[in-house]
């Protein structure tokens, strides 16, 4: 059961970066990185219910902040410039 | 208890997969947004509901990651769209209304 959901999640991952890579602006890539990020955590969930560890969890809060702080940063860069 | 956890994270798996389709098949930069924006968080919840099917004794740890996806993701893409409408990236076809460039106008 887990690898048929961890197959699906890295398939949508590998076709999330290959927007990530082709996109022809700046904002689809910032777009695809923002989605990235918030599939992460849910990989991350998954993970701590595999190793049943709950200590992951921490680490996908952690995660979630940073990709937050990550997409409102080029945000403002994509707005103003550096 | 195990069954209907897998049935929610299933769900929430099928809701990235189709995040990623849009992604790849929407014409613009703001119908990519749109689907790239709602369908992971959605997907995250579900994920997240599953897991608490699963394993009902971290519920705490996993509601507060529920609520802080539910708060600040809608607040990272509408930051993403602003920052695009306002560098100028305009709208893919000519028919539809461009609300916030026409306010814009008006006000000047």
């Amino acid at each position: 059961m887990f690898e048929a959901v961890v197959m699906v999640l890295l398939f949508s991952m590998f076709l999330i970066l290959i927007r990530f890579l082709k996109g022809p602006t700046l904002s689809d890539r910032v777009v695809a990185f923002d989605a990235l990020s918030v599939i992460s955590v849910s990989v991350l969930v998954i993970l701590a219910l595999y190793f049943e560890r709950s200590i992951y969890l921490d680490v996908a809060l952690v995660f979630g902040v940073i990709g937050f702080l990550g997409t409102t940063i080029f945000g403002r860069f994509i707005e103003k410039g550096i | 208890m195990t069954i209907i956890g897998f049935f929610f994270i299933s769900m929430g798996v099928v809701a990235f997969l189709i995040s990623a389709i849009g992604l790849l098949r929407m014409p613009d930069v703001y119908t990519r947004m749109h689907v790239g924006a709602k369908s992971p968080t959605v997907g995250t919840l579900f994920v997240i509901i599953g897991t608490i099917f699963i394993e009902p004794a971290w519920a705490l740890k996993l509601i507060l990651l529920a609520t802080f996806i539910l708060l600040t993701n809608p607040l990272s893409s509408s930051v993403i769209a602003r920052a695009s409408h306002k560098s100028g990236m305009r709208l893919q076809d000519d028919d539809c209304v461009d609300a916030l460039n026409r306010s814009k106008e008006e006000s000047k």
